[in-house]
């Protein structure tokens, strides 16, 4: 046996998928992507389902085919199972799914961290989903607005939404800080940031903007919940709530959600329009830009879903504007890609099709958009058909057609077998025609005065032959997604493997073998071209054989490449985890907690908590930051490089960045509801309130400050080998944070503020409690680097974990000063 | 504003205010078809798109007969009529980029050409998708722009002011009147035309949205927050509106009627609003008078006039005078209000008011009857 093929066979040894019911347990990025692809699309057939049946109820006037109750938990679902259980989360299956082999890496830098994602989604989602076979699914919307969703609906369908929709939403959140990562720090030696396929731009992106757009529903989230579940009046009029609180919050997450929709697909058209144009991107740095600045606009434009709510003339005007804005970047990457074809040889393809059919789609869906951002028509086109028009052009065009074709296009990476191009013609020409018959007319039945979300409508007023055009459509639709679904289902036993690198790609996913092979990538290559398989000579029989970096597994381990932001030098070589059940475990206790919540079990809920924990505690103990057995490693080409850093250079710091990036973001927006309600109240606090005083908020927050620099110390001492100091300085900050929490309740506490009083009151509760938790956890994680340090799996080397928990304290000492801030200077101050 | 933009503005609200556009219905159907023809069609010259909008269009006017009484198309109002014009001119523009990129599309994949160089599509897509967006953007916004200061101002203060509360499934209506004393009716507006009225919107429970489509453009009505709407109806008829935002269970079943009448026909009928309920006359009347009272009705609805002084429901003095029952969902006749009164949760699920199915035929006629002459 050759040198190379004893390499290879190690390689395969390292990386080889668990067989039998083991099999669950993998959670290696092609496994673990493949199933959230598959999971995102069966709740997409699923929402799709909800929306035959409401087009069924429509189709003729007065009908009563569903009951308007029935009509109301189906369209709630069909809103929120579409956006949340398949647009958000088929971006992300995609992206695991595709992400490392674009970068030539072996996997994602936290495999485990994507496996916990999946099963949390995969778990929420089916509790969500189920609930409306038990007539107890949510019916306010898939927006939920309060006060529709608090007293008037007591049953628990709003509790799942909010519970529910959390938990996913968190395990969206998971996979976005995973995605960051790997975009910035997994990419093959070479690849700096200008020479990253434009797809990974897309995702950094879209990735970014989850990271800054779900903390703020989250957020909302809990205030919702807690005003359900304990009477906390964040948006109660009658005692000084505002139910527009919740639609700010709402829509601060639910305009950039449009973005973070559509950009993904496009991010799959900008890696198909060049190789079906035999040539690279035209404008990439255009691109990039135009995509950027898309997801930047995206955040100021949330206003528009407001216009009607009553306010002053110059917001109208300014988010108006904004709003209308974003159609330029949107142009700009519009005409790289015609350009980009203008310049190329066009091959036709199945896939191509798609993109032209979703993009011809999504024009018209843009400039119904332009059309609804000048606020005078939105006056009148607002919560009519007109918008539900308009939307669906948008993400059907926008996400859905490119979606079907990405399938097209990587179904023969993915499963080494190529789909149908005729079965595919089918699926778009009947698609496209059912899409247009089904959507087109709405606009018009908007136009005509009929109001969204009606379970029914009268005749005469000339929405019927309309509303039948559509039902007749929605079917023509179906069909065409079926087609589809059984192209992909249909079984493919006899049919040939595909050849290597189908359609003449030249990016490094299509290095991939056919039938593919679980080490991802034979070696990881140097790149310095972005078509590195159109530009560099010889490059794949040098991947092939292994004459890049990492080869081999000498050691039987799981190693992948991590390099430098900006220019992609190699930092280290990351051993990655490998299959494990701690995953799937930590995902069902997790969901314990949400799912128990939503019935008000506390105790089950309690224990679930702990539970959960108490598995990632286990999880990160023995995956994590683990010593190896020698400092560095030779990599390939003659480098050296270590296997164990800490800091910034190391993913772990970066995960934890970016987490506390996300969680800054869900507390500014608490700290916005306070200024929030301080702008519509003359007096806020509320006089004679007597507030929670400045002693213990003062008390407290100097407390954690302290807690703050004795682990900042401690980290300091453990690296000087000081090991006594590190003790008692590790011990003594877990000691002043407990009491400096303490002190913090005590404020509101001993003041008797009552949350269920005022919102006053609730608000303060809310920052009080939100502080505390994350103290709390502080204490926790120092508790776990003195139980570290004491087993030896950490030193003052190899101190990766006090680290990364001294950046976590970094985030907690700038919460609590923002809350004493708030809470007991703002008052003094205004 | 710019010379072109205030002609191009111009000849939409000519075109918009073409007099037979609003008139008779009898012709409406053939009309549509012309208008429609002739306005898209020669005005702008947008070629078969906007034929086969135009033809939808026309369709669907059809389809709504003389009942266009919901539509955004057919305004009635001021606003409704700027709006319209703008939606015109946004619809024929965007129509015409859309074609253009199909047309780019086409030719990009379809025509056999000479690849072209990198150099020649870096203007492409600067002009294309930069500059050319960013000009029409700008020329929309100070369109938009334009309209938005007369679209949210206040009513001129000596002009009528009416509170509209949404309440879960039906809207209260209160005209205050010039003596400080004021009355109250539900689901049904008069106005009178070409005078500025005010509403002031509020809640008495989750949120509304409160939209006469061929008035005027949609306010929300927000628990704890008063919003205003002005419009201007500058065509007599009756309109339907209805609430916007979803807001429960029967949303669907949320509409009233405006009925835009001549500032004499208006004075009339507020004089004859503010008396207080008519006593029945007929024998079945009589009758059905006192199952109101026996049946508790009062607990509920005001007659003013008589000792129901009920404040949770419609206020029904002149019940008898309006368009529709329950909302904008059933005509006011006889048989209509016995059935609502019979299967009310039925006609409206989970609506707060009883059913009074346990009356039985006979008394549920009397009390339609008694209800239907509270003209």
């Amino acid at each position: 046996m050759s040198l190379q093929d004893e390499q290879a066979q190690r390689l395969l040894k390292a990386w080889e998928t668990p067989k039998g019911w083991r099999y669950w347990s993998t959670v290696n990025n092609s496994h673990i992507g493949l199933w959230y692809t598959v999971t995102a699309f069966a709740f997409f057939l699923f929402g799709g389902g909800l929306a035959l049946l409401m087009r069924i109820q429509l189709a003729i006037p007065n009908n009563d085919f569903l009951s308007a109750d029935q009509y109301n938990q189906i369209f709630t679902m069909h809103g929120s199972v579409m956006m949340f259980l398949f647009a958000v989360p088929i971006f992300e299956a995609i992206s695991i799914l595709l992400l490392p082999q674009m970068l030539g890496a072996r996997d994602l830098p936290l495999p485990r961290l994507s496996a916990y994602s999946y099963w949390c989604f995969l778990i929420g989602g089916v509790f969500v989903c189920g609930s409306i076979f038990f007539d107890a699914a949510p019916r306010g919307g898939w927006f939920m607005y309060p006060p529709l969703t608090v007293a008037y609906q007591p049953g628990i369908g709003a509790d799942i939404w909010l519970l529910g929709l959390s938990f996913i939403e968190v395990s969206s959140l998971a996979a976005a800080v995973e995605l960051i990562v790997g975009v910035l720090k997994c990419r093959p030696p070479g690849m700096r940031l200008n020479l990253i396929p434009l797809y990974s731009w897309y995702i950094l992106v879209v990735a970014a903007m989850i990271l800054f757009a779900f903390p703020p529903l989250i957020a909302g989230d809990l205030l919702l919940e807690l005003e359900r579940a304990f009477d906390w009046p964040f948006f109660d009029a009658r005692r000084g709530g505002d139910p527009l609180l919740w639609q700010h919050l709402f829509w601060i997450f639910g305009h950039p959600e449009v973005y973070i929709v559509f950009l993904p697909s496009v991010a799959l058209v900008a890696m198909i329009v060049p190789t079906f144009a035999r040539t690279p991107i035209v404008g990439y740095s255009w691109v990039v830009l135009a995509a950027v600045g898309t997801g930047f606009l995206s955040f100021g434009l949330w206003v528009h879903h407001m216009f009607t709510t009553g306010l002053p003339g110059i917001s109208i005007g300014i988010f108006s504007a904004a709003s209308q804005a974003v159609a330029i970047p949107t142009g700009i990457q519009l005409f790289c890609f015609l350009a980009t074809l203008l310049v190329g040889r066009v091959v036709h393809s199945v896939s191509l099709l798609f993109v032209f059919g979703g993009l011809s789609t999504f024009i018209i869906g843009g400039l119904t958009g332009v059309m609804v951002a000048v606020a005078p028509f939105d006056f009148q086109a607002h919560d009519s058909y007109f918008v539900v028009g308009h939307l669906h052009y948008v993400l059907i065009g926008g996400a859905i057609f490119p979606v079907i074709a990405g399938c097209y296009y990587f179904a023969p990476m993915v499963t080494g077998k190529q789909l149908s191009e005729r079965l595919g013609q089918w699926s778009f020409w009947l698609a496209i025609v059912g899409f247009n018959v089904t959507f087109l007319p709405m606009h018009l039945t908007g136009l005509l005065g009929l109001p969204r979300r009606v379970f029914t409508y009268p005749s005469g007023l000339g929405f019927e032959t309309l509303n039948l055009i559509s039902s007749v459509g929605a079917f023509v639709l179906a069909a065409g997604l079926l087609v589809f679904v059984f192209d992909i289902l249909r079984p493919r036993r006899r049919q040939a493997w595909s050849p290597r690198n189908p359609w003449q790609a030249g990016t490094l996913e299509w290095l991939a073998e056919m039938p593919s092979r679980s080490w991802g990538i034979r070696s990881i290559p140097e790149i310095d071209s972005r078509y590195p398989l159109w530009d560099q000579p010889n490059f794949v029989r040098d991947v092939d054989e292994g004459r890049f970096y990492l080869p081999d597994a000498e050691e039987g381990q799981r190693e992948t490449l991590i390099t430098s932001t900006i220019d992609a030098r190699i930092i280290y070589c990351l051993r990655v985890g490998g299959p494990t059940w701690l995953t799937f475990w930590a995902a069902i206790f997790t969901a314990g907690v949400f799912i128990f919540a939503t019935y008000h079990w506390w105790v089950a809920t309690g224990i679930s908590g702990l539970l959960a924990l108490a598995t990632i505690l286990v999880w990160l103990w023995t995956g994590t930051a683990v010593i190896p057995e020698k400092p560095r490693k030779h990599v390939g080409l003659g480098i050296d490089a270590p296997l164990y850093v800490s800091g910034p250079q190391a993913v772990g710091w970066w995960a934890m960045f970016i987490t506390m990036l996300g969680d800054m973001t869900a507390f500014a927006s608490l700290v916005f509801g306070y200024f929030f309600y301080w702008t519509i109240h003359d007096d806020f606090p509320p006089q004679p309130s007597p507030g929670p005083g400045l002693l213990w908020p003062l008390t407290g927050g100097t407390l954690v400050a302290f807690a703050w620099l004795c682990t900042c110390a401690a980290r300091r001492w453990n690296r000087q080998e000081r090991t006594l100091p590190f003790y008692v300085g590790v011990l003594l900050s877990v000691v002043l944070a407990l009491t400096g929490g303490a002190a913090m309740l005590a404020g509101p506490w001993t003041s008797r503020l009552d949350p269920t009083a005022h919102v006053y009151p609730a608000t303060v509760w809310v920052l009080v409690g939100w502080t505390v938790v994350h103290v709390a956890l502080g204490a926790l994680m120092n508790g776990y680097c003195t139980a570290r340090r004491i087993a030896g799996r950490m030193t003052a080397e190899y101190d990766a974990d006090i680290t990364n928990v001294r950046l976590y304290w970094h985030f907690v000492a700038l919460t609590t000063l923002v809350t004493v801030a708030v809470i007991a200077g703002f008052p003094r101050v205004s | 504003m710019p010379l072109t933009l205030e002609l191009a503005l111009g000849c939409a609200r000519a075109w918009a205010r073409d007099e037979a556009f609003h008139r008779h219905c009898l012709s409406d159907r053939r009309f549509m078809l012309d208008s429609a023809r002739r306005s898209l069609g020669h005005r702008w010259s947008l070629g078969p798109v906007v034929g086969a909008w135009g033809a939808i269009v026309s369709f669907a006017a059809t389809q709504a007969g003389c009942d266009r009484q919901q539509s955004t198309l057919a305004p009635a109002g001021r606003e409704a009529q700027q709006i319209a014009d703008l939606f015109w001119w946004m619809f024929g523009a965007g129509a015409l980029i859309w074609l253009f990129m199909m047309g780019l599309g086409a030719y990009v994949l379809v025509s056999r050409r000479r690849p072209h160089s990198e150099r020649q599509t870096r203007l492409f897509v600067i002009v294309g998708g930069a500059v050319l967006p960013t000009i029409l953007l700008v020329i929309l916004l100070c369109c938009g722009l334009a309209m938005l200061p007369r679209l949210v101002a206040r009513a001129p203060t000596d002009s009528l002011t009416i509170d509209v509360h949404g309440v879960q499934w039906w809207w209260r209506v209160r005209y205050a009147l010039a003596d400080g004393e004021s009355i109250e009716l539900a689901n049904e507006i008069c106005l009178p035309v070409n005078e500025p009225v005010g509403f002031n919107l509020r809640s008495e429970d989750v949120i509304h949205s409160f939209w006469i489509p061929s008035i005027g453009g949609k306010v929300d009505m927000i628990p704890g927050r008063t919003t205003r709407l002005v419009l201007h109806p500058n065509r007599t008829g009756i309109f339907r509106g209805a609430c916007a935002e979803y807001c429960g269970t029967s949303h669907a079943l949320m509409n009233f009627y405006v009925r835009v009448v001549s500032r004499d026909e208006f004075d009339a009928w507020l004089a004859r609003q503010k008396r207080d309920a008519v006593s029945p006359t007929e024998p079945s009347a009589r009758r059905g008078a006192q199952l109101f009272v026996s049946s508790g009705c009062g607990a509920c609805h005001t007659l003013r006039g008589t000792s129901a002084r009920g404040r949770v429901g419609p206020d029904l003095t002149h019940f008898g005078s309006r368009h529709s029952v329950g909302a904008g969902i059933l005509p006011n006749d006889r048989q209509s209000i016995s059935h609502w009164l019979q299967r009310t949760g039925h006609i409206k699920p989970e609506v707060e008011m009883p059913d009074f199915h346990v009356l039985g035929e006979e008394q549920l006629a009397d009390l339609a009857a008694y209800l239907e002459q509270l003209k």
